[in-house]
């Protein structure tokens, strides 16, 4: 399977990562390389084999329900871009 | 002062117990040599000498009264993936600008409760994905190691490349590292130093910068195999805080040195010798076969015959994992924001200016592979291909084999800025040829420097283990650096 | 999942057209927070209503390196909820992310569960009515799926002029997505349905089913096709917060799409908001984007998995839920099917009314319970949770009509005494005199001072013995309703000389 331009951009899109045009036709090459690269799969036979769920066969561990975290505010937002009386700000979103 | 930051761990540990030197002396000791090595080196992105120096203190008043911890007044520098508190930690991305976290990462956690120094973050591969250090935001970090009469500046690999090259150079006596496709031992390999990449679920990943959260797992990267053992001691835990950390106590991994490997079987992957393997290769890994033998050990050769799909099937299983682990990077809680003219727009040129190249084509990949129509053909199919890759495994260790021997790299390490590599990016990828199979199968593995080149520039080989046997690798891996020595660049910088 | 018409067209559910009768098909997405006191995968509070970011983690803030650990009981929720659902527990479920960016989703993907989900097929009892005849209909609606998943956090828009401010307090609180199949034909059957469900999981004590604050929301997909035909293409109206609503909506946007249909055109698949203002539906402008959510396991957890003693273990602790329950009343309390489908409504006023049922009569308890105390809680604007009036006060007042110490009519202004002002009943009865009078000698007195006052009314009712009310209404009155009325009316009519 290989990329073309319109897909590489629903996937830079679908990415959230702005792409210039001069970019995309580029990106599409490497893209396609990389595809071909893993072509190779296409020859294994995996009929009847279980994907991996998790690589060590462990049984999950599940925590008590209790609050021990939160109130701390101040850290939560002390590395934020942009912020006011503790809430994170973004450009406005319209629904 | 320079004498002693070449002083092992396990040779300064003792001088500190027996009050021979001080923590102070070690500690600045190494800022030396970190202000007079790190402009030519770039291993370091963050130095934190005041940290450094109040930790060392600490550790010596704690010596002066009896109580220090196994590592008590040790040096170490900390890759950027790992969380530090109010410290940088970028994963040497810009999208992580300005990031200081409130929080400290488990495994350096367990470092500085058993008295370690930290001396700085260590550069790296943007989000550790690279294989030679170049997608730094920071520019790459060089390794100590030149090519007999040559001035060409090399990679010191990838992506702990900051890890490796500042323990090769003594600009700390050892290094947290982490392996995700072979990020500790492809480094350790081009810079003549030990790395393990302990088995999955050994390490905490708490606190560390997610890559791809399947594949990720902590390590050491030291100077020899007794330090790795020491480090992965006190890095190693359970915690109830990462659901795939596993619940078994923590072996003395230093007690397993020295022991026999007399009547151990070790195992000889014939899919491990590929077209176009350098002869130097070759011949390395038969010295291996050698030395183990000559130890007592019995070689057999074995087959592995999903090796060859272990790389591509890396190639969605990593990409697709990192595309959503790196969705968090949006601009809105922390790290890089570009103002755009909506909520989309922010996102999008933030996510832009904040990812380099290599790190946006694995999230567009991985993107690619979960989208839609694809899922099927690529992602589940490369999971199917991982539960053969590790029944190869387990078929192997099943039929008696103990340890696995194997090179860890197609060459030694390459020059900055090769064209051929900068061009095509799968042709870099093929670096994990050797060590990716392992990460898909989450097995132990430890690289051990075994010689060097026609060029003068250090080899390594693998010893593959079973699950939680670190043990094995490192009497294993102890027997070749007894034969094999140690190396050390000639200093440069 | 393939979509089973499980209904026959009914007649009376369908709504005209301008070109003949349509049918409304309805299927369900309900949210519902799980009641537990941390979130799904941090030690987080759920509490409701905290400053902002105060109970947030540094997992639920999707910082770097922070890993998610699940919490047991928010799985213990989600098997109980599935039991009382009659459904299918899938001992081994898998956590998917789901991959969208979103200001209020801070990991860039929300943790649910997609191909593998905890809880699988059941079904749900709804009924409908009484109708003219006083009869109910019980219909059975599928149950399609119940899955965790991670719940988003807030996003505020009239702080700023050109910044719309993020909370992240309910990110990562565990709710249940509970999805039915589209076997509802009404609005009125979609309300029973959200009723319905409320009711079994507040049974449950596995959400609180507050609306108001969010804690349960639907997400409610409605088309419209001619009687008998294939379903026609859907819309889904998002987040819809109250039962009124989910009518609301449900009518108007039948009508828009049978208008549109009507007028030749076609429905356009997509996802709309109700504006309970307007009392209309309208498109979504933000989601420009066709989604693509690239479902894939979270590699940061492991597959979910218990044994059968696990599940046995929950089903020999639920509660007995509200269908199990209405049938008992009926069974063994001889109540009507409307008296038991009001008193089961809530798990609260069934607690209530076996309570005040206990040792009484169930019949003579539910009239109380549902005419006057649930009547008097209406009035004052109240839930059976701020009942001025306990068990305790109620039945004491039923044990003293069966006593006769007091009459049904007293019992009524004791129970407006107890219900504004409190107190003993018993005691009430007797510090303000309101005891019943059963001597003889009284009453008697009583009659002689009526049928001695009212020489014309003596005269009438000879010739109308039905005016023998009209003495024994005097008597109550002139006694203060003290009186034993059975007395009254026997003295009334032997001193009048009125047979039997």
């Amino acid at each position: 399977m290989s990329v073309d331009i319109a897909t590489v951009k629903r996937v830079a899109r679908l990415s959230r990562i702005a792409v210039s045009e001069d970019d995309l036709e580029r990106m599409t090459g490497e893209l396609n390389g990389i595809l071909g690269f893993v072509e190779l799969l296409s020859e294994v036979d995996v009929s009847g084999v279980e994907p991996m769920t998790s690589v060590t066969p462990i049984t999950m561990r599940k925590r008590a329900d209790a609050v021990t975290d939160g109130d701390k505010a101040a850290d939560i937002v002390a590395n934020a871009p942009n912020s006011d009386q503790n809430f994170f700000l973004v450009p406005k979103v319209v629904e | 002062m320079t004498e002693l930051t070449n002083l092992t761990i396990s040779e300064a540990r003792a001088k500190l117990k027996g009050r021979e030197i001080t923590a102070v002396e070690l500690t600045d000791a190494y800022l030396s040599a970190i202000d007079a090595a790190n402009g030519a080196l770039n291993a370091y992105v963050t130095v934190t000498p005041d940290k450094a120096r109040e930790m060392a203190k600490a550790s010596d008043a704690r010596l002066a009264d009896g109580k220090g911890g196994p590592l008590e007044g040790i040096p170490l520098g900390v890759k950027d993936l790992f969380a530090t508190r109010d410290i940088h930690t970028q994963a040497c991305s810009h999208i992580l600008d300005g990031f200081k976290p409130k929080y400290e990462s488990t495994v350096t956690q367990n470092l500085w409760n058993h008295g370690a120094v930290m001396l700085g973050k260590l550069n790296m591969d943007e989000f550790a994905m690279g294989s030679s250090n170049e997608s730094s935001y920071y520019g790459p970090s060089v390794n100590p190691w030149k090519a007999k009469g040559s001035d060409e500046k090399l990679v010191p690999g990838g992506s702990s490349g900051g890890s490796a090259a500042a323990v090769a150079a003594h600009l700390c006596a050892g290094a947290t590292a982490t392996d995700t496709g072979g990020s500790i031992r492809q480094p350790a390999a081009f810079t003549g130093t030990v790395g393990i990449k302990p088995t999955y679920g050994r390490c905490s990943r708490w606190g560390i910068v997610a890559y791809a959260s399947s594949l990720d797992q902590a390590g050491p990267i030291a100077r020899d195999v007794r330090d790795a053992a020491i480090l992965l001691k006190s890095m190693a835990s359970v915690d109830t805080k990462d659901t795939t950390s596993v619940d078994l106590p923590v072996p003395d991994y230093e007690a397993s040195l020295g022991q026999s490997v007399k009547g151990m079987k070790i195992g000889i992957p014939k899919e491990y010798r590929i077209v176009g393997m350098p002869e130097e290769i070759e011949k390395l890994w038969q010295q291996g076969v050698e030395w183990l033998k000559d130890a007592g050990a019995e070689v057999v050769e074995i087959s592995l015959p999903h090796t060859k799909y272990a790389l591509p099937a890396y190639y969605i299983v990593a990409p697709a994992e990192a595309s959503s682990n790196l969705a968090r990077y949006d601009g809105v809680r922390y790290g890089l924001r570009v103002d755009g003219k909506d909520i989309a727009d922010m996102y999008e040129k933030s996510r832009a200016a904040g990812f380099g190249k290599e790190v946006q084509r694995r999230i567009m990949i991985g993107t690619y592979v979960l989208s839609a129509g694809y899922y099927d053909a690529y992602y589940l199919k490369a999971q199917k291909v991982r539960t053969l890759i590790k029944r190869d495994f387990e078929e192997a260790f099943h039929a008696g084999v103990d340890a696995i021997l194997a090179p860890i790299t197609p060459s030694s390490a390459f020059a900055i800025g090769d064209k051929e590599l900068a061009a095509d990016p799968v042709k870099m990828y093929l670096q994990d040829v050797f060590t990716v199979t392992l990460n898909m199968a989450g097995l132990p593995g430890i690289s051990v420097p075994a010689g060097l080149d026609h060029k003068g520039l250090p080899l390594g080989l693998q010893i593959i283990g079973k699950p939680f046997e670190e043990e094995t690798l490192f009497k294993t891996a102890h027997v070749i650096e007894q034969a094999a020595g140690k190396f050390t660049p000639a200093k440069w910088w | 999942m393939t979509l089973v018409d499980t209904r026959t067209p009914d007649p009376k559910r369908l709504i005209p057209g301008a070109t003949g009768d349509w049918e409304i098909i309805i299927g369900m997405e309900v949210h519902a927070q799980v009641l537990s006191q941390s979130k799904l995968f941090s030690g987080a509070s759920t509490e409701f209503g905290k400053a902002p970011n105060s109970n947030v983690s540094l997992v639920d803030a999707a910082m770097p390196g922070m890993l998610p650990v699940i919490n047991e009981e928010c799985v213990k929720q989600a098997v109980r909820t599935g039991l009382g659902l009659k459904a299918q527990i899938n001992n081994r479920s898998i956590f998917d992310r789901k991959n969208y960016f979103y200001p209020d989703l801070p990991q860039g993907y929300q943790i649910s569960q997609f191909k593998d989900p905890i809880v699988g097929e059941g079904k749900i009892i709804i009924s409908l009515g009484p109708d003219r005849q006083g009869n109910f209909e019980d219909i059975e609606i599928g149950i399609e799926r119940l899955h965790l998943e991670q719940d988003a956090g807030k996003s505020m828009h009239d702080q700023h002029p050109t910044m719309s401010y993020v909370d992240l307090n309910r990110s990562g609180v565990a709710l249940m997505e509970i999805v039915s199949k589209p076997d509802m034909r009404s609005s009125d059957e979609a309300k029973a349905y959200m009723t319905k469900l409320r009711s079994i999981v507040r049974y449950l004590g596995t959400c609180d089913g507050n609306m108001d604050e969010g804690s349960m929301r639907a997400d409610v997909n409605v088309s419209v096709r001619r009687p008998g035909e294939a379903f026609g293409t859907r819309c889904e109206i998002k987040n819809v917060n109250s039962i009124r609503f989910i009518g609301q909506a449900i009518e108007y946007e039948a009508r828009r799409q049978i208008a549109i249909l009507e007028d030749g055109g076609s429905i356009d698949q997509e996802t709309r908001l109700f504006d309970p203002g307007k009392g209309e539906t309208r498109s979504m402008r933000s989601k420009e984007d066709a989604h693509d959510y690239r479902y894939f396991p979270d590699p940061d957890l492991l597959p979910l998995e218990f044994d059968d003693a696990f599940v046995e273990a929950l089903k020999s602790d639920l509660p007995e839920l509200p269908d199990d329950k209405k049938a008992r009343f009926v069974r063994e309390l001889g109540l009507s099917v409307y008296d038991a489908s009001v008193l089961v409504s809530e798990k609260a006023i069934a607690d209530y009314f076996e309570s005040v049922a206990e040792g009484r009569d169930g019949k003579t308890a539910a009239n109380w319970v549902i005419n006057d105390l649930l009547g008097a809680l209406n009035k004052a604007g109240k839930g059976i949770e701020e009942t001025p009036v306990s068990p305790a006060q109620l039945g004491g007042i039923i044990d003293l009509i069966k006593a006769e110490t007091i009459s049904g009519k007293i019992a009524k202004d004791l129970f407006e005494i107890v219900f504004n002002e409190g107190g003993d009943p018993a005691e009430i009865v007797e510090s303000r005199g309101m005891k019943q009078v059963t001597d003889t000698g009284a009453i008697e007195k009583a009659v002689d001072d009526i049928i001695a006052a009212n020489p014309d009314q003596v005269a009438k009712v000879k010739a109308k013995p039905t005016l023998a009310g009209w003495f024994v209404g005097q008597v109550m009155k002139s006694t203060g309703g003290k009186a034993n009325p059975q007395a009254v009316q026997a003295l009334v009519k032997a001193k009048l000389g009125i047979e039997e």
